[in-house]
């Protein structure tokens, strides 16, 4: 094999796991990602039932309900509210008046039905992404970023954990 | 005095960095051996330096010297003297300064170890080692100083996350860090060798060494943080394709690629372009992983900056070094001859491929972890990129590669006979097949996938063991014989055979978990029994204790396993007084490499409490994985060292240099 052959034979191979990689990327870009919105940039947009996408706000306090299976609670952003429907167990870090950042779904209802409640928050307790949505918004006060202690008080109601 | 004389020795480690990035330089340039030796004393002292003022730091945390900042924001008197150390690097300040210290700890050994290294290759090495120390200490020193000050004192601090008062992250940050900065040796050689020109098999044998030494501790590194999240975090997850993980797994896919295409170069003396930019790549990526995670860009719980200041000197960091060796690297690769002429079907061959499928996965993994961030810039969406994505894109490409681990070291340097090594690998290729069958009989059908990837990580593990049987002559010729063979068969054999057979078990482990793993989850009163798998977990009551800086409640769990008492699980629930936030902590028992995990949720106003019980069928082997691969790291190590110590090539250079 001359060295021009060679040298074909591994472009060729390069080229077509990387043609094989990026249309591996460009179909799971197409599939899989998910975009973040507030309650009110929800309603704006009109995201369609049965469209994936990820719920971001502030855990409207008064609204959680524990049922037998699910949980219910509101999530609002200082303009509009969407309830929202979750069959699982709760992250350690969910409060009621908190920020809280849900992936899911619409159904017919309106109803946003979550299968994922974001635990990871950082240590100030607040998703960048609700964090800067609120900022955007003109709801965030000073204080939404500060150590929750006086929050931590009341445990929200156990439920049930479903993977996703 | 302390924190001053630890400031103090910050600011002269940056001095001397500052002498040693220059005057080295100079000397390789004319030919000054003097010159060229500052180098070496200036990275020892640099060491000594940086090494006092980290030392010097814990010293301010384990007394507790609130008039620190950083001491004052991170600790509290009340905690446990192991995480007064450790929060030394719970933070970002702290970490920085440990990551620079490590930097410098690489430079000294380079310089203590380095005495047969041609003067003029140490000089420039230790040259490029001293810009990025300068680059950090400068960092530190403007931007996120460890040691300042508070005017008035308070009494007592605000306490360590919560989440990183565990053991797990006494260790996992170091070891991390002793792999991302492990690779700044190798990207030091390589902008040493496209400074000097020059590239040889030699320049490989020197380089491998320290490249296996940083990527044993970047595996050890990743597989503690992986299970530290398994346990700590109390989801049962040990992998959740978060930005800060992919951090570290991209410099760890290049430096996997490094490893093997430097061991091309060694041996043959192809691939020389390839394996200079792959170590600026690696390296690159592994700045890239610091500025990711200490930014503030992502947010996680391993974020702990939010400070645009930083972001934006880092930043500069990452642009100057990486934008800078790219830009020499396009000057000069062309320089550099290329050697080596090998067939497509050959041990080169089978790298090549190795290097291929690993870059592009750790591309794929690039593109899911940057797009997010380059799309919120550009256009202001937000988007999220998750697991779902990277099942995808990185599953696809590592299921070609895995298949084909066994051939490679079958194949001969030049030309393989690829008929032969297929020949060799007719047991392992009958083993994955009754692997498959056994496991689908087993399962009852189910998922055909679970079957097939056990049916290939069986095929990866036999085929390290068959490439090992070839080679004693084990099972042809008398036990005696196949022993003495085996003894005499060089380490790095037997280190491939222990890496390769590793990434098989990791998969087991990986497959086993995902597919078989139950689940039970509900609200439990007392002596309520929940059965898991075939285990009976009696609830026998709640407790309240009170621990150092927090409140416990302990739940016990009786074990039992045909009706016979086999352990007591007690997973709590902790929550700290200080932060006001609570942390679960997960129970664990082992059985065999299988585990039973109980988890904590709330408590419920009629006295029960939720309770998260899973069984995660041979979940051990997913760590146990990486374990043996570092093991066969350090074995291969063990053998380099002894030819490091004298590489031929470099006594005839070290001839040349002296009559020079």
């Amino acid at each position: 094999m001359t060295r021009k052959q060679r040298r074909l034979t591994m472009i060729g191979g390069s080229l077509a796991v990387l043609g094989l990689a990026a249309g591996l990327v460009l179909y799971a870009l197409r599939s899989s990602i998910v975009f973040f919105s507030t309650p009110s940039m929800a309603a704006e947009q009109h995201i369609a039932p049965g469209k994936r996408f990820r719920l971001g706000g502030l855990v409207q306090p008064g609204s959680l309900k524990c049922g037998d299976k699910t949980v219910t609670f509101e999530v609002a952003d200082g303009a509009a509210t969407l309830p929202v429907s979750f069959s699982g167990s709760l992250p350690d870090l969910f409060r009621e008046g908190q920020g809280v950042v849900a992936e899911g779904a619409l159904d017919s209802s309106g109803t946003f039905r979550a299968d994922t409640v974001l635990a990871k928050h950082d240590e100030t307790y607040m998703p960048k992404d609700v964090a800067d949505a609120l900022k955007k918004q003109g709801h965030w006060k000073d204080d939404y970023g500060k150590q929750p202690a006086m929050m931590a008080a009341g445990a929200p109601c156990e439920g049930r954990r479903v993977r996703q | 005095m302390i924190a001053e004389s630890g400031h103090y020795a910050l600011v002269l480690a940056l001095g001397l960095a500052l002498i040693q990035s220059t005057v080295p330089l100079l000397g390789a340039y004319w030919r000054d051996p003097a010159l060229m030796n500052v180098a070496r004393s200036t990275a020892l002292a640099q060491l000594a330096f940086v090494g006092a003022s980290f030392a010097l730091l814990v010293t301010l945390h384990v007394t507790s010297d609130f008039s620190v900042v950083n001491v004052f924001e991170n600790s509290h008197s009340l905690k446990p003297l192991i995480y007064k150390i450790t929060g030394v690097w719970g933070n970002h300040e702290g970490s920085m300064l440990l990551w620079v210290s490590i930097l410098a700890l690489f430079g000294g050994l380079v310089a203590a170890f380095g005495g047969n290294l041609p003067l003029s290759l140490r000089a420039r090495v230790l040259a490029v080692q001293a810009w990025i120390a300068a680059a950090f200490y400068l960092f530190i020193l403007t931007t996120s100083n460890p040691f300042l000050r508070i005017a008035n004192p308070p009494v007592e601090g605000r306490d360590l996350n919560p989440v990183l008062q565990d053991i797990g992250l006494a260790v996992h940050p170091p070891m991390l860090y002793l792999g991302y900065v492990g690779f700044s040796i190798s990207f030091s050689f390589a902008i040493a060798a496209l400074i000097e020109g020059r590239i040889d098999a030699a320049w490989a044998r020197w380089v491998r060494p320290w490249t296996l030494m940083a990527w044993i501790f970047l595996t050890l590194g990743i597989a503690m943080g992986s299970y530290w999240a398994y346990y700590e975090l109390g989801w049962g997850g040990w992998w959740f394709w978060d930005p800060v993980e992919n951090a570290s797994l991209m410099p760890w896919l290049a430096g996997t690629a490094l490893l093997h295409s430097a061991l091309v170069m060694e041996k043959r003396d192809a691939l020389k372009v390839w394996t200079i930019l792959l170590s600026i790549l690696t390296f690159s990526l592994s700045l890239l992983g610091t500025f990711l995670v200490r930014s503030g860009v992502l947010t996680s719980v391993h974020a702990f900056a939010t400070d645009p200041t930083r972001g934006v000197f880092i930043l500069l960091i990452l642009c100057v070094f990486i934008g800078g060796s790219l830009a020499l690297f396009a000057g000069r690769a062309s320089a550099l001859k290329q050697g080596g002429l090998f067939a497509p079907i050959s041990r080169e061959g089978a790298l090549v491929l190795n290097n291929l499928f690993l870059t592009t996965a750790c591309a794929t993994v690039f593109i899911g972890t940057l797009y997010p961030l380059a799309l919120e810039v550009l256009t202001g969406d937000k988007i999220s990129v998750g697991a779902p994505f990277f099942n995808l894109t990185f599953a696809p490409l590592f299921v070609p590669l895995m298949a084909a681990v066994p051939f490679g070291p079958m194949l001969a340097w030049k030309r393989g006979d690829l008929l032969g090594a297929a020949q060799r690998l007719l047991a392992a290729g009958v083993a994955a097949l009754l692997a498959i069958a056994i496991v689908w009989a087993w399962a009852r059908g189910g998922s055909a996938l679970a079957p097939l990837a056990i049916g290939l990580a069986v095929f990866v593990i036999a085929g390290a063991l068959s490439d090992f049987v070839e080679r004693t002559g084990l099972f042809r010729m008398p036990l005696s014989k196949a022993a003495r063979r085996a003894r005499g068969l060089p380490r790095s054999a037997w280190g491939t055979a222990f890496a390769h057979a590793g990434l098989g078990v990791a998969l087991i482990g990986i497959v086993c978990e995902t597919t078989w793993n139950s689940e039970y989850i509900a609200t439990m009163k007392p002596d309520d029994v929940a059965r898991v798998a075939g285990y009976e977990l009696q609830l026998q009551g709640l407790t309240q204790v009170q621990g150092p800086n927090y409140r416990e409640q302990v739940a016990t769990f009786m074990v039992k396993l045909d009706g016979r008492q086999i352990a007591v699980m007690t997973p709590s629930k902790r929550t700290f007084t200080t932060r006001g936030m609570s942390t679960t902590e997960a129970a664990l028992l082992t059985r065999g490499a299988s585990q039973l995990y109980i988890s904590l949720g709330d408590t419920t106003d009629g006295g029960g409490i939720t309770a998260r019980i899973y069984h995660k069928p041979l979940v051990l082997l997913i760590w146990f994985g990486p374990v043996l691969m570092a093991f066969g790291g350090l074995l291969s190590l063990s053998d380099r060292r002894l030819r490091v110590g004298a590489p031929k090539p470099a006594k005839e250079l070290r001839g040349l240099q002296a009559a020079e």
